[in-house]
């Protein structure tokens, strides 16, 4: 009885969460401008005009330009300090993290604030490099926790024994260091990736011109009749999206004791 | 020189000296342990060896070529690691071929070398198992095959058999023992368990605090300990505290307050000795009879061990018993302690 009513909780609740999302593919198949109930009938007219909206795909090329750019150079800095944090011994270990961390908790309204009157007062102009900027700000402390678990689990034996065996530090890397720690470097820079093409509010100050696809989705959203498009958009990101947390989350799981990391399952 | 050469060789970690001055030589071809408690810097001195540490002060030296500031990837040392160390992404012909890519070996040569190495530790057709797939000893030997693959001048092997079972330990000890005597490299084995160091090695250095206190070979250790600390720490052995009576001659005379007057050869003294010292006296439990002797004594406990048996043996005014290690029935009644004074062992006494 008990265990009937939890299910039936859960089931809400897993429903709650996603059945609207849901509704994006529904209404992007959906052969009519107004977003709403009844449904008029299957279309792929909407998926065809997405094809031939050049504005709309040079803003999809900018947000993968950027999230690239922002996942390769936040692991990167995540790497660095997560080898730091936990393999050598240093003074203010503790408040470095902290900081580091800290932008995670500040508003991301505030932060685009802040960073746009920085970058305003440095006189930089605005431009996808100004995006990156802000959106290292925000990837790196993900990068860093990722990563920083990956160090944990790591003997480091391991590059000792490399060393005894005849490698140098660079072979060493190369040999063992990278390929054990390629997992968590893979599954950082998925996770990196998607939280910097999926943010809006520091991407909305610091874009000059050239609008990244979020930016440029909330510009449309004036445009009543651009809706369905937008819908055909989302419902192919939100694909993606899923796809690639889940292959993050494989990833991040991989080599290591199966009761110790795994979330959910 | 020899072929190990250790000379005042110092590491310090802050204000404490894991090693202290250390002096070691080690010859070709030897067995040899250091041999200490956890945190005497046995485990130290070895990584300064091989190389991942460097000393604060002294030289130390491998078949005369000096290796300080020499980083460990240029060492003629390899090392089986007391966790093994293998590496998880690489199976066990992978590791054992590890530090083989510089050698320029063609294919064949390669796979030809790891295969006879394999078959050294017995490891036959295991060359394509993972190491989470082996068992605790079958890890130990790739860890080893993949020291001595790289033919090296010196092997290092800190605590190997720690994580072992006991019964997998003897038979290591054989086994490590008859690999050592055929390959002929000279292994240097790191180690707290005084019987590991003690059925394997030809030399054994006792380490404590940092320093050596004394470097003999097993049965010397143990029949000749130079100082309180070896003799209590290889062994079991009663202490007996004594003043010097009469030293002129070739037996020194001591008086052992509840022992009585107890004559020593003056060659059991390592070090000089003079009328009115201070010294202390100690026997192994198995000198010691428990009939015929001068000193009465009861037996406060008793342990049958199958070929011998273990007694405590009280005697009236001393506060520890007497550990007496003998074989056949146990007598009744009170004993007569007695040992030969040739097995009397002279220490110094530092308070």
């Amino acid at each position: 009885m008990r265990h009937r009513a939890l299910a039936l909780y859960a089931g809400a609740y897993l429903a709650f969460l996603y059945l609207p999302v849901l509704f994006l593919p529904l209404f992007s198949f959906n052969d009519s401008h107004y977003i709403a109930f009844p449904l008029s009938g299957f279309t792929l007219r909407w998926y065809q005009a997405l094809a031939a909206d050049a504005a709309m795909l040079q803003a999809l090329s900018n947000s993968l330009k950027v999230g690239a750019v922002t996942a390769l150079l936040s692991t990167l800095l995540g790497l660095l300090a997560a080898k730091a944090v936990t393999q050598y011994r240093l003074r203010g270990k503790g408040a470095m993290l902290g900081f580091i961390g800290l932008p995670l908790f500040i508003p991301d309204i505030v932060l685009g604030i802040a960073l746009l009157l920085l970058i305003a007062a440095m006189g930089v102009p605005l431009s996808l490099a100004t995006v990156v900027l802000g959106h290292l700000c925000l990837c790196t402390p993900f990068a860093l926790a990722v990563l920083i678990a990956r160090f944990e689990g790591f003997d480091r034996n391991l590059e000792e024994a490399s060393a005894d065996l005849g490698e140098g530090p660079l072979m060493t890397f190369r040999r063992v260091t990278f390929p054990l720690m390629l997992p968590g470097i893979m599954a950082s820079l998925l996770l990196t990736f998607i939280v910097s093409f999926d943010e809006f509010l520091i991407a909305y100050f610091l874009s000059g011109t050239e609008a990244t696809l979020p930016v440029f989705i909330w510009s449309q959203l004036r445009f009543p009749a651009r809706l369905p498009v937008v819908l055909a958009l989302g419902a192919l990101i939100l694909l993606v999206s899923v796809a690639l947390v889940v292959l993050a989350e494989v990833l991040r799981n991989r080599g290591l004791p199966p009761d110790k990391t795994r979330i959910g399952a | 020189m020899s072929f190990l050469s250790l000379r005042k060789v110092t590491r310090r970690f802050g204000d404490v000296a894991a090693v202290d001055a250390v002096e070691l030589e080690v010859p070709q071809g030897a067995f040899f342990a250091l041999l200490g408690p956890s945190g005497c810097g046995k485990t130290t001195l070895l990584r300064l060896i091989a190389g991942f540490e460097q000393p604060d002060d002294g030289a130390i030296a491998i078949d005369g070529a000096i290796m300080n500031g020499v980083p460990a990837h240029r060492r003629p040392t390899n090392m089986v690691f007391q966790s093994y160390a293998l590496f998880p992404h690489l199976d066990v012909f992978g590791n054992v071929a590890y530090g083989l890519r510089k050698d320029g070996l063609s294919r064949e040569a390669l796979h030809a070398r790891v295969e006879a190495m394999l078959a050294t530790v017995r490891l036959e057709g295991l060359g394509s198992r993972r190491p989470d797939q082996l068992s605790g000893g079958q890890r130990q030997r790739v860890a080893l095959a993949r020291a001595l693959v790289k033919r090296p001048k010196i092997l290092l092997l800190d605590e190997p058999l720690g994580a072992l079972d006991k019964r997998l330990r003897e038979e290591m000890q054989l086994e490590l023992r008859a690999l050592q005597k055929s390959l002929g490299i000279t292994f240097l084995l790191v180690t707290h368990d005084q019987e590991e160091a003690l059925s394997m090695a030809d030399r054994i250095a006792v380490m404590r605090h940092g320093r050596i206190l004394q470097i003999a070979s097993p049965r010397e250790l143990y029949e000749r300990p130079n100082c309180r600390e070896v003799a209590g720490f290889i062994g079991e052995i009663n202490f007996f505290h004594a003043s010097v009576k009469e030293a002129a001659g070739e037996t020194v005379t001591c008086n052992a307050g509840l022992l009585g007057i107890v004559s020593v050869p003056r060659a059991a003294f390592g070090f000089p000795v003079a009328l009115g010292d201070h010294v202390l006296l100690a026997l192994r439990p198995e000198r010691i009879a428990l009939t015929g002797g001068t000193v009465a004594g009861e037996i406060a406990a008793a342990s049958f061990l199958g070929g011998r048996s273990h007694y405590h043996v009280r005697i009236a005014g001393r506060r520890e018993p007497v550990f007496v290690a003998a074989s056949g029935p146990a007598p009744q009644g009170p004993v007569l302690l007695g040992w030969n004074p040739a097995d009397v062992i002279a220490l110094p006494y530092n308070p």
